[in-house]
C-alpha cells in the first residue's frame, strides 16, 4: 500500500478529533492541555504531509515549519502548565468545571 | 377804568383769605374765628359797595379786566373779571346777606365744638360765591362754580358724625356734578367754537357779536349744555332732589348757600350768558329758551305742590326755594331777564330771612324741626314771629309793601307777554296761589294754635340772632322802593336804561290779579288749616309713619285727599324712582365693570397664560411620556439582550472550545456546500 | 453742563451700592442723602434748561455698539425734563412712607436710575435697556415685600409687561433692518412719509403698541395693574403709579405717535374707543371696589385713559387745528405730571391709613374726621385733586385734554366725560365711608399726622395748589416741546 495524502489526512483528522474530544471532555486541566497538544500534532502532521505531496517538494521547508511549530507548542505547553499550576495554587483545584470566573 | 375794576379780585380774596387764616387756627380759638370771618365779610361788603358806585354813573356801565392765566403751546388762556350792573347788584346782595348770616351764625353755632371749621367753610363759600359773580370768563366762572359746590358739600356735611348729613352731602355733590358735566361740555364746545371763553373782550368775547357769529347754530346746544349746569346747581327738575336733603346742614348754611346765594347761581349763570340763549331769537323765542321755560314751569309747580305735604320746617322752605328758582328760570326764559334777576335779589333777602327765622325757631325749640310739634310760638318768640311774617308775606307776593310782590308781578307781566305760549303764565298764576297756601299753612302750624310738644320752655333768641333778622326784614321791605313800576330803578339799572319816575304806572292791571291770587291763597290757607293749628298736644306720629288712626292729628289735606297727600309727602316718589332706576343701574354698571375686569378681561389674560401653560404641560408630557420612555425602553432592551448573551458565557473554557469546534465545523460545511 | 445727565443716572446706582455695603440700619438715610444729591442735580438741570430752545439739550453722545447702531445718546427736552422732575419728587416721598430694609432701598435706587435713564435716553437700544432695567427691581420689590398674593401678582406683572417688551423689541428690530437706525430723532423724521410699508408696518405697529399699551396700561391690557398695585408695598405702589406708568405714556409720545401717524389715523376710532373704555370702565370698576388701594389703582387707569385720549386725538383726523393739537398735547403732559403727584399722594394716604388700622377696606374705617381731622383734611385735598376740582392741579390737564379732544373727536370726548362723574362718585363714596358717621371702635386710637408725615403731606399739597392756581411754571417747561411736536405731527 503506497502512502497517499488521503491516508495522512485521515490519520491527522483522527488525531485532531481525539485531541478535541480530550480537550472537551476531560475535566482536568492537564488533560485538556494534552488534548490541545494532540491537536497541534495533528496540524503538524498535516503540514508535513502537504509538503511531502506538493508538486515540487523543496528539502527543508516543510520539516522546518513543523519543527518550528513543535517548538512553539513546547513553549505554549510550558506557559499552559505554569498557568495550571498558578490556578491550582490559587483555587486549590484543576477541575475546569469549577473555574468559571470568566462567566458573563 | 376805575381802580376798583382791576382790584375786583379783592372782593372774593378777602373772605378766602379769612378762610385760610381760620383753617390754620387752633380749634379752641372760637371767637377769633368768628371775628375773622365777619371782618372778611365786612371787607367784602365794603369793597362791593365801592364797586357798586361806579356802575351808577352811566346806564349800561360795563368794565372788564382781562389777563393771561397761562400759555399752552402758542395759545394764551385768558381770564378776567367784569364789573357791570348784574355783577354789582349780585355782589352787594351776596355780601350783605352773607354778613347778616355770618353774624347770625355766631349766635346759632355758639355751642358747636367745631365752630372754627364752620366759619372757615362759610368764609370759603362766600369768597367762591363772590368769585362766580365777578368772573368774566366762563372758565373762571366754572372754577368758582365748582369751589362753591365744594363749599356746599363741606357745609351740608358739616355735622359729619351724622350719617344722614354725610349722605346728603354726597347726594348734593354728585347730583350737581351731573349737571356740571353738561356745563363742562358746553364750555368745551363754546371754547372750540368761538375760540375764547371771555364773556366781554372789547368785541371779541364769546357773548359779543363776533363770538356768537362764530358759534352760529351750535349756540343752541352750547346754551342747553350750560343750562344743565344751572339745572343742577339751582335745583331744577329733574336734578332738584339734592336741595331738600341739603337741609341736613346747619340752618345758617341753608339760609346762605341753599336759599339766598349758591342755588341762585344757576339763574345768575343763565342771565350772564343770556346772549347765547337768545342768539337768533324770533320774537324772543329760541329752542333753548323754550327748554328753560318748560323746566322752570315744571319745577315751580312741582315744588310748590310738594311743599304742601311736608312737615319739616326747613324742607318746606327748601321746596319753596326750588319753586321760586323755577319761577326765576321761567322769567329768564320768557325774556324777563331783569325781572328774574330782581326776583333773585329780593329772594336772596327774604329767603335768607325766612331761613334765619326758621333757625331762630329751631334754636328756640331745642333743635326740633317738625312743625306739628310746634304751635303757638307767636307770643313766645315775638321778634321771630314778626320777621317771619314779613318774610312769609314777601314770599307769598303780597304787593305794595313787600319786595317779593313787585318782583313777582314783574315776572307775571313778562310771562303774559311771551309769544310762544300762555300756558306758563297761567301755571305761574296757580303757583302764586300755591305759594301763599303753603306759607300760610306753615305759619299756622308754627306760630298759631295751641302749644305742642316742642313749645315747652321756648325762649326768644339772643340779639345776635334777632338783629340779622330785623336787618333782613327791613331790607325785604325797603327793597321794594326800587322795584315798583312807578320807579323801576333796579329794572332800568339792570337793563341799562335810564330810569324815570311816574306815579301813574304804579297801579297796573296785573297788580289786582296778583293781589286777588294772594288773597285767595292766604284765605284758602286759613280755611283749610285754621283748625289744624289746634291740634291736640299729645304725641305726634313720626313723619311718614304708619299710625294713621288718629284722624285728629292728620293734616287737613291728608284727611281730604289721602292719596294725593301721600304722593306729595313722599316727594312724588322721585327719590325712590331714581334709586330704583338711575342709581341702581349705574351701581349695576359698576359691578358689571368690576366683574368683567376680574373675570372676562382678566380671564382672557389668564386664558392666554393658560394656553402657554397648556403648551408647557403638553411639551413636558411629550418629553416625559414619549422621548423619555423610548430612551428607557432602548436601555432595558439592551440590558435584557446582554443578560441573554451573558448566559452563554458560562465561564466554562470547554464550552467555549466546543463552540469553537462547532463553529469551525459549520464553516467547513458551509465551505464545502459553497464549493 | 456736560455729563450731568450721566451723573444723574449713575448716582442712584452708587447709592444702591452704598446702601448695600453700609450697615443696614442706615439704609434709608443713605438713600435719602443720595436722593438729595439727585434732587440738587435735577434742580440745576432745570435751571440750565433753555425753555425757548427747540430740540434736545445737554446732549451726550458716545459710540457704544456701532455694529447694531447702538449709541450712548442722552439728552432732554421739555417732556424729558418734566418726567425727570416728577421722578425726583415722587421717589423721596416713597422712601419716607414706610420702614424698609437694605435690599428694598437698593432696589428702589436701581429703579430710580432706570427711570432717569428711560426718560433721557434718545436711542432705542439704550432706552430699551433702561426700560427693562426698571422692570426687574419692581418685580422683586413686589415679589419679596408685597402683601397677600404677591407671588401671583408679581409674576403676572412681570410676564405681562415683559411679553409686551418682547413684542416691542421685535418690532424695533424690524424697523432697524429696514431703516438702519435706532435714533429717536431720525426715526421721527422718517415717520411722516410712512416708516415701513404694507403688512410689515402693521406688524411693527402692533408690536410697539402692545408693549406700550400694556405698560400704560390701556384697556383691555390693564388687568395686571390692580393686582400689582394692590399687593405692592405702599412706597412701590407710589413709584409704580407715579412714575413707572408714565414710561408707557412717554413711549407713546416719543415712539408711537411720530413713527406711525398714518396707522394711528386709520385706527383712530378704535384707539379712541379703547381710551374711552379705559376712562369709563376703570372708573366704574373703581366704584365697585371695597379695597382702597385697588380703588386708587383703578382710578389710575382712568386718569391715564385721559392721557391716551389726548394722545390719540392728535393724529386722529385729517383736519386738526394746531390750537387743538397743542391743547391736547399740553393737557397730556400736564396730566402726566399731575397724575403722578396726585395718585402717589393718594397711595401715600392709603398707606397711612393701613399703617394705623392694619386693614385697608373701605368699610374698615368710619368717622375719622372726628379723630384725625388733619389726615382727613389733607387727604381730601388729594382726592379732590384727583376728581378734577378746579383750583387744584388735576383740573388743568383734564381741561386741556378735553378741550383739544372735544374739538377733534367730540362724540368720544362726550362719552369720556362720564368718567369725571364716576370719579366724583367714587371719591364721594370713599369720603362718606372713611370720614363721616360715628367714629368706629377700631379707629378710636388713631394718631393724627405725625411730623414726618407732615413733611411729606404739606409740600405735595402746596404743589397741587400751586399748579392748580398758577400752572405757568410747568407750561414753561413743556411749551416749546409741545409746539415742536405738533409741528412734527401736523
Amino acid at each position: 500500500m503506497t502512502p497517499t495524502l488521503q491516508l495522512f489526512l485521515f490519520v491527522s483528522a483522527a488525531l485532531f478529533c481525539i485531541g478535541l474530544l480530550a480537550a472537551l471532555s476531560r475535566r482536568h486541566a492537564i488533560f485538556i492541555l494534552i488534548g490541545i497538544e494532540m491537536m497541534l500534532a495533528a496540524a503538524n502532521l498535516n503540514f508535513v504531509a502537504f509538503w511531502r505531496f506538493s508538486p515540487q517538494p523543496q528539502p527543508p521547508i516543510g520539516v522546518m515549519v513543523a519543527i518550528f511549530s513543535i517548538a512553539i507548542a513546547a513553549a505554549e505547553a510550558a506557559v499552559g502548565l505554569a498557568l495550571v499550576i498558578a490556578i491550582y495554587r490559587h483555587y486549590r483545584t484543576t477541575n475546569v468545571d469549577r473555574l468559571d470566573q470568566l462567566k458573563g | 377804568m376805575s381802580w376798583i375794576v382791576t382790584s375786583l379780585w379783592l372782593i372774593p380774596a378777602a373772605p378766602l383769605a379769612a378762610s385760610l387764616i381760620i383753617l390754620s387756627l387752633a380749634n379752641s380759638r372760637r371767637s377769633a374765628a368768628a371775628a375773622l370771618a365777619i371782618i372778611g365779610q365786612i371787607a367784602a361788603l365794603t369793597l362791593s359797595i365801592l364797586a357798586f358806585l361806579p356802575t351808577l354813573q352811566a346806564p349800561g356801565y360795563r368794565s372788564v379786566h382781562n389777563f393771561t392765566w397761562f400759555t399752552f403751546g402758542e395759545q394764551a388762556l385768558r381770564i378776567g373779571w367784569v364789573l357791570d350792573s348784574l355783577a354789582a347788584a349780585m355782589l352787594v346782595m351776596i355780601a350783605l346777606v352773607g354778613l347778616c348770616i355770618f353774624v347770625f351764625s355766631a349766635g346759632y353755632m355758639a355751642d358747636d365744638k367745631n365752630l372754627t371749621r364752620f366759619f372757615a367753610y362759610l368764609s370759603f363759600f362766600s369768597g367762591a360765591m363772590l368769585g362766580v359773580v365777578i368772573a368774566n370768563s366762563l372758565l373762571l366762572l366754572f372754577v368758582f362754580w365748582e369751589l362753591v359746590g365744594l363749599a356746599s358739600y363741606l357745609l351740608i356735611g358739616f355735622w359729619i358724625h351724622k350719617p344722614s348729613a354725610a349722605a346728603a352731602a354726597k347726594k348734593a355733590f354728585i347730583t350737581t356734578r351731573i349737571g356740571d358735566l353738561g356745563f363742562f361740555v358746553g364750555i368745551l364746545w363754546l371754547y372750540g367754537g368761538s375760540g375764547t371763553l371771555l364773556f366781554y373782550d372789547g368785541g371779541k368775547g364769546c357773548l359779543e357779536t363776533a363770538g356768537l357769529l362764530g358759534l352760529g347754530a351750535s349756540a343752541t346746544f352750547v346754551a342747553l349744555l350750560i343750562f344743565c349746569g344751572a339745572v343742577g346747581k339751582s335745583g331744577q327738575f329733574p336734578l332738584h332732589i339734592w336741595l331738600p336733603d341739603a337741609m341736613e346742614g346747619p340752618t345758617p348754611v341753608s339760609a346762605l348757600v341753599h336759599a339766598a346765594t349758591m342755588v341762585a347761581a344757576g339763574v345768575f349763570l343763565v342771565a350772564r350768558v343770556y346772549p347765547l340763549f337768545s342768539f337768533g331769537a324770533i320774537d324772543g323765542v329760541t329752542p333753548s329758551l323754550v327748554v328753560v321755560v318748560s323746566i322752570g314751569t315744571i319745577t315751580a309747580l312741582m315744588a310748590s305742590l310738594i311743599a304742601l305735604g311736608q312737615f319739616d320746617i326747613k324742607r318746606i322752605l327748601a321746596y319753596s326755594t326750588v319753586s321760586q328758582l323755577g319761577l326765576m328760570m321761567v322769567s329768564l326764559g320768557v325774556g324777563g331777564v331783569a325781572a328774574g334777576m330782581m326776583h333773585l335779589i329780593a329772594h336772596g333777602f327774604f329767603k335768607a330771612l325766612l331761613f334765619l327765622g326758621a333757625g331762630s325757631v329751631i334754636h328756640g325749640c331745642h333743635h326740633e324741626q317738625d312743625i306739628r310739634k310746634m304751635g303757638g310760638l307767636r307770643s313766645l318768640m315775638p321778634i321771630s314771629f314778626l320777621t317771619y311774617a314779613i318774610g312769609m308775606m314777601t314770599l307769598s307776593g303780597v304787593p305794595f309793601f313787600f319786595s317779593g310782590g313787585w318782583t313777582k308781578e314783574e315776572i307775571l307781566h313778562a310771562t303774559a307777554h311771551w309769544h310762544a305760549s300762555h300756558i306758563p303764565h297761567y301755571l305761574m298764576l296757580a303757583g302764586v296761589v300755591l305759594t301763599a297756601l303753603y306759607m300760610t299753612r306753615q305759619m299756622i302750624y308754627i306760630f298759631f294754635g295751641n302749644r305742642r310738644a316742642a313749645s315747652e320752655n321756648v325762649h326768644e333768641s339772643p340779639p345776635i340772632m334777632t338783629l340779622p333778622l330785623i336787618v333782613l326784614a327791613i331790607c325785604s321791605i325797603a327793597f321794594s322802593v326800587v322795584l315798583t313800576p312807578a320807579w323801576r330803578w333796579l329794572h332800568s339799572y339792570l337793563t341799562g336804561e335810564p330810569a324815570h319816575f311816574d306815579i301813574a304806572l304804579l297801579v297796573q292791571p296785573m297788580l289786582f290779579v296778583s293781589l286777588a291770587l294772594v288773597a285767595v291763597g292766604i284765605g284758602l290757607g286759613f280755611v283749610m288749616y285754621g283748625k289744624a293749628g289746634q291740634l291736640a298736644t299729645g304725641r305726634v306720629r313720626p313723619t311718614g309713619g304708619q299710625n294713621r288712626h288718629r284722624t285728629a292729628e292728620m293734616d287737613p289735606l291728608e284727611r281730604a285727599q289721602p292719596a294725593l297727600f301721600h304722593f306729595l309727602e313722599n316727594k312724588m316718589w322721585l327719590d325712590e324712582i331714581y334709586d330704583r332706576t338711575v342709581v341702581a343701574w349705574s351701581r349695576m354698571a359698576a359691578h358689571v365693570s368690576d366683574w368683567m375686569d376680574r373675570h372676562f378681561w382678566d380671564g382672557l389674560v389668564r386664558g392666554f397664560a393658560g394656553l402657554g401653560q397648556l403648551f408647557g404641560i403638553f411639551s413636558a408630557n411629550f418629553d416625559e411620556r414619549w422621548i423619555n420612555v423610548r430612551v428607557d425602553e432602548t436601555m432595558t432592551g439592551t440590558r435584557r439582550l446582554g443578560r441573554v448573551m451573558s448566559a452563554w458565557h458560562s465561564g466554562q473554557i470547554q464550552t467555549y472550545l466546543g463552540m469553537l469546534a462547532v463553529g469551525m465545523l459549520a464553516l467547513l460545511i458551509l465551505y464545502a456546500w459553497l464549493a | 453742563m456736560a455729563g450731568m445727565i450721566t451723573a444723574l443716572i449713575l448716582i442712584p446706582l452708587f447709592g444702591a451700592f452704598a446702601v448695600c455695603v453700609w450697615p443696614h440700619t442706615n439704609a434709608r438715610p443713605i438713600a435719602l442723602i443720595f436722593n438729595a444729591i439727585t434732587a440738587t442735580l435735577v434742580f440745576m438741570l432745570w435751571r440750565n434748561f433753555d425753555a425757548t430752545a427747540t430740540g434736545l439739550q445737554m446732549v451726550e453722545r458716545h459710540v457704544w455698539i456701532p455694529a447694531i447702531g447702538a449709541e450712548y445718546l442722552v439728552g432732554i427736552d421739555g417732556l424729558s425734563l418734566l418726567l425727570v422732575l416728577l421722578t425726583s419728587i415722587i421717589i423721596p416721598f416713597a422712601f419716607l412712607v414706610q420702614r424698609m430694609d437694605r435690599g428694598f432701598c437698593a432696589l428702589m435706587l436701581v429703579t430710580q436710575s432706570a427711570l432717569y435713564g428711560t426718560f433721557t435716553a434718545q436711542n432705542f437700544v439704550l432706552w430699551f435697556l433702561f426700560y427693562e432695567m426698571s422692570l426687574i427691581p419692581a418685580f422683586l420689590l413686589i415679589k419679596i415685600w408685597g402683601g397677600e398674593n404677591r407671588d401671583r401678582a408679581a409674576t403676572k406683572f412681570f410676564l405681562y409687561t415683559f411679553l409686551g417688551s418682547v413684542a416691542m423689541l421685535l418690532s424695533f428690530l424690524g424697523i432697524y433692518f429696514a431703516k438702519g437706525t435706532f435714533d429717536f430723532a431720525q426715526l421721527a423724521g422718517l415717520g411722516k412719509q410712512g416708516l415701513l410699508s404694507g403688512n410689515v408696518a402693521w406688524l411693527a405697529f402692533a408690536g410697539i403698541f402692545l408693549g406700550l399699551a400694556v405698560k400704560v396700561p390701556l384697556f383691555p391690557f390693564h388687568t395686571w395693574l390692580p393686582d400689582a398695585y394692590e399687593t405692592a408695598p405702599v412706597g412701590v405702589s407710589m413709584v409704580l403709579t407715579g412714575v413707572l406708568s408714565k414710561m408707557g405714556v412717554y413711549g407713546f409720545v416719543r415712539l408711537l405717535l411720530p413713527l406711525f401717524p398714518n396707522e394711528i389715523k386709520i385706527l383712530a376710532p378704535w384707539l379712541l374707543g379703547l381710551a374711552v373704555c379705559s376712562i369709563v370702565f376703570a372708573s366704574l370698576a373703581a366704584w365697585a371696589q371695597s379695597d382702597l388701594k385697588r380703588m386708587v389703582a383703578y382710578l389710575s387707569i382712568n386718569h391715564l385713559g385721559y392721557c391716551m385720549l389726548g394722545l390719540f386725538v392728535i393724529t386722529a383726523t385729517t383736519v386738526r387745528p394746531a390750537v387743538e393739537m397743542q391743547a391736547a398735547l399740553s393737557g397730556v403732559f400736564m396730566q402726566i405730571f399731575n397724575h403722578g403727584i396726585t395718585a402717589a399722594a393718594l397711595f401715600y394716604y392709603v398707606g397711612l391709613l393701613e399703617q394705623r388700622r392694619g386693614l385697608r377696606g373701605i368699610n374698615d374705617f368710619g368717622g375719622l374726621m372726628q379723630r384725625t381731622p388733619l389726615l382727613c383734611g389733607w387727604m381730601s385735598v388729594a382726592m379732590f385733586s384727583s376728581l378734577g376740582l378746579p383750583g387744584l392741579n388735576g383740573f388743568i390737564g383734564e381741561f386741556l385734554i378735553f378741550k383739544g379732544s372735544f374739538a377733534i373727536a367730540a362724540s368720544f370726548t362726550a362719552v369720556a366725560v362720564i368718567g369725571l362723574l364716576v370719579t366724583a362718585i367714587v371719591f364721594a363714596r370713599a369720603m362718606q365711608a372713611l370720614f363721616s358717621g360715628p367714629l368706629t371702635e377700631s379707629c378710636s386710637a388713631f394718631p393724627d399726622l405725625g411730623r414726618t408725615e407732615k413733611v411729606v403731606v404739606v409740600p405735595v399739597t402746596l404743589l397741587m395748589l400751586a399748579i392748580g392756581l398758577a400752572p405757568q411754571f410747568v407750561f414753561n417747561i413743556i411749551n416749546t416741546t409741545v409746539i415742536q411736536m405738533t409741528r412734527l405731527l401736523s
